[in-house]
């Protein structure tokens, strides 16, 4: 196994994340101990990751393996090396044409045993507690191992840490949230809809740990032709 | 100090600082307990089959670990006391400024805000007692709004300003003078040297949060502040304050110059500090919603959870005993 991959998650990313975080896990047995297996997460910061991959134990961190898009992890021969060889993800070619098996090297993990860490939004959200449309390729993987649990993942206040843009984390106390495992089936709207479902019932059991809501619409003028109030 | 009166520990062939006789049996004393604590964690569970005592444990094991923390860093001296209290003031400010409602804007604030940590500290780490006073008073309740105007964001401003001083005085500056107790001169009589000073508050805080959860757990019948802590009672109050007092005065001349008129304000006023910071804690937890401030130490909560009495007992303890110095 890769050594410099074991020493770099638990002597560099583990502290990294406690001292950013605080790496709070509500529902830890829910995460597999074993692969092949599918965690489903919500996507507000590159945190997350830093998280998914360090709150295992030292055991499974070799097998978990993130989806991460190709032309944004891969840019150069270093942040490509960093992702491959530390991070291990399996990349994923967003340009691709239809006709082109863009899940391939997922499910080759699958395949071989891995624990896949997927965000079905596709990429990062704005980060205040919502959850963007998931897409099809987390039900695509769940159809190609329907005997894979995916386990729902929630991640709170990840994108106040590090928002997308920002170059400096701030650092904020993070929830990780597990939910029971759900199963393939069999039907692709039913499973994205169930993940779903799960991913917004921990997001209501999450602590505030987000930005208070923007500023609600102004009220419209009261003057002129409103109405006339009560006597 | 001369050498019968304390035990001389080395490190790597470096002596560490003496450690006075008295402080070496409390912490015997504490490990008794603790002892016992643990002892009762493994056999309720074989006596009262059916009872879930997973957190009787969890809290067990976390107070060995807790004390194991204080008692090296107390030993080593002031400098480890010092790094060990900065690292609980850096992640129960982290906690505090996760849950105080707080707008996107503030991220740069908040940002800003973990450098006080370190400034605050410096001051204890050079001894400048002096600007150590006014430093979060003064310097960081004045520049914090100030840079919250720079960045223009002026929505729910006094209420957010305000949030962010509340966090820096109750994790950062309170939190401190238990770090300035190790620096007291040591031409001032100690009879367990500066730890010495330090134990009897940790002790007595820790006392006065367990006494009253005990006295109100068995004789608990009328809430004292049910809009707050619909848990705490009068008889807890009362139990835990008389029981505290009495432990200050019998243990209190042990390990700080106090007697007499001295001891007695001690020991009458530091439990009451304890209730007020754990009462207060529990009203700004229950505006922001949430019960602890985080899950970092299993069975208790979050850091803050477990500091939150000594936000009040920390400043109170350190002075009066200025004060008892100053006019002896």
């Amino acid at each position: 196994m890769n050594i410099a991959r074991l020493a770099f998650l638990t002597l560099l990313a583990r502290p990294l994340a406690m001292f950013l975080t605080g790496a709070d896990v509500i529902g830890r047995e829910h995460l597999p101990k074993a692969g092949p297996a599918i965690i489903a997460a919500n996507h507000t910061s590159h945190v997350d990751t830093l998280l998914l991959l360090t709150i295992f134990p030292a055991k499974c961190m070799s097998r978990l393996r993130p989806v991460a898009a190709a032309d944004y992890f891969l840019r150069g021969p270093i942040i490509g090396w960093f992702s491959r060889t530390l991070v291990g993800i399996v990349p994923v070619v967003r340009t691709a044409g239809n006709h082109e098996d863009v899940l391939a090297p997922a499910r080759q993990a699958l395949m071989d045993g891995d624990i896949v860490i997927i965000f079905p939004e596709g990429t990062r959200g704005p980060g205040n507690d919502e959850l963007a449309p998931l897409k099809s390729g987390v039900a695509r993987l769940a159809a190609a191992f329907p005997d894979a649990p995916v386990t729902p993942v929630w991640l709170e206040g990840a994108g106040r840490v590090l928002p997308k843009g920002a170059l400096l984390p701030a650092p904020m106390n993070c929830t990780v949230l597990v939910g029971e495992p759900i199963h393939w089936t069999g039907e692709k709207t039913v499973f994205l809809d169930a993940l779903r479902a799960s991913l917004d019932e921990l997001r209501k059991s999450a602590p505030p740990q987000r930005w208070l809501a923007e500023r609600p619409a102004d009220p419209p003028p009261t003057s002129g032709g409103a109405a006339p109030s009560a006597p | 100090m001369s050498a019968m009166s304390s035990l001389h520990l080395q490190l790597l062939g470096h002596a560490l600082p003496p450690i006075a006789w008295p402080l070496v049996w409390g912490l015997a004393g504490v490990l008794a307990l603790l002892t016992l604590g643990a002892i009762a964690a493994i056999v309720l569970p074989l006596v009262r089959r059916g009872h879930d005592y997973t957190n009787l444990r969890q809290r067990v094991i976390s107070w060995w670990v807790m004390v194991a923390l204080l008692s090296v860093a107390l030993g080593l001296g002031w400098q480890a006391t010092l790094v060990l209290f900065a690292v609980i003031s850096f992640i129960a400010l982290r906690e505090f400024l996760s849950l105080a409602p707080a707008h996107r804007e503030d991220r740069l604030i908040i940002l800003a805000s973990y450098a006080v940590v370190p400034i605050s500290y410096w001051w204890i780490a050079v001894n400048e007692y002096g600007i150590y006073l006014v430093f979060i008073p003064v310097w960081v309740f004045l520049i914090t709004p100030f840079l919250m105007a720079v960045i223009g964001q002026t929505r729910n401003y006094l209420q957010r300003a305000a949030s962010f001083h509340w966090g820096e005085v109750a994790c950062v500056y309170a939190i401190g003078f238990i770090v300035f107790l190790m620096r007291t001169p040591a031409n001032l009589p100690m009879p367990a040297g500066p730890a010495g000073l330090v134990f009897l508050l940790l002790v007595a805080t820790e006392a006065n949060d367990v006494a009253q959860y005990c006295w109100g757990k068995l004789f608990g019948r009328h809430k004292i502040m049910p809009t707050v802590s619909p848990n705490k009672t009068w008889e807890g109050f009362i139990g835990g304050w008389v029981t505290t007092a009495a432990l200050i005065w019998v243990i209190g001349p042990i390990f700080a110059p106090l007697a007499g008129l001295n001891l007695a304000i001690m020991a009458i006023t530091l439990p009451l500090a304890g209730f007020a910071g754990d009462v207060t804690l529990s009203a700004v937890k229950r505006d922001i919603g949430v019960k602890d401030t985080s899950r970092l130490i299993p069975g208790h909560g979050g850091i803050l959870d477990r500091i939150d009495s000594l936000t009040f007992t920390a400043p109170l303890y350190f002075h009066l005993m200025t004060f008892f110095a100053l006019h002896r």
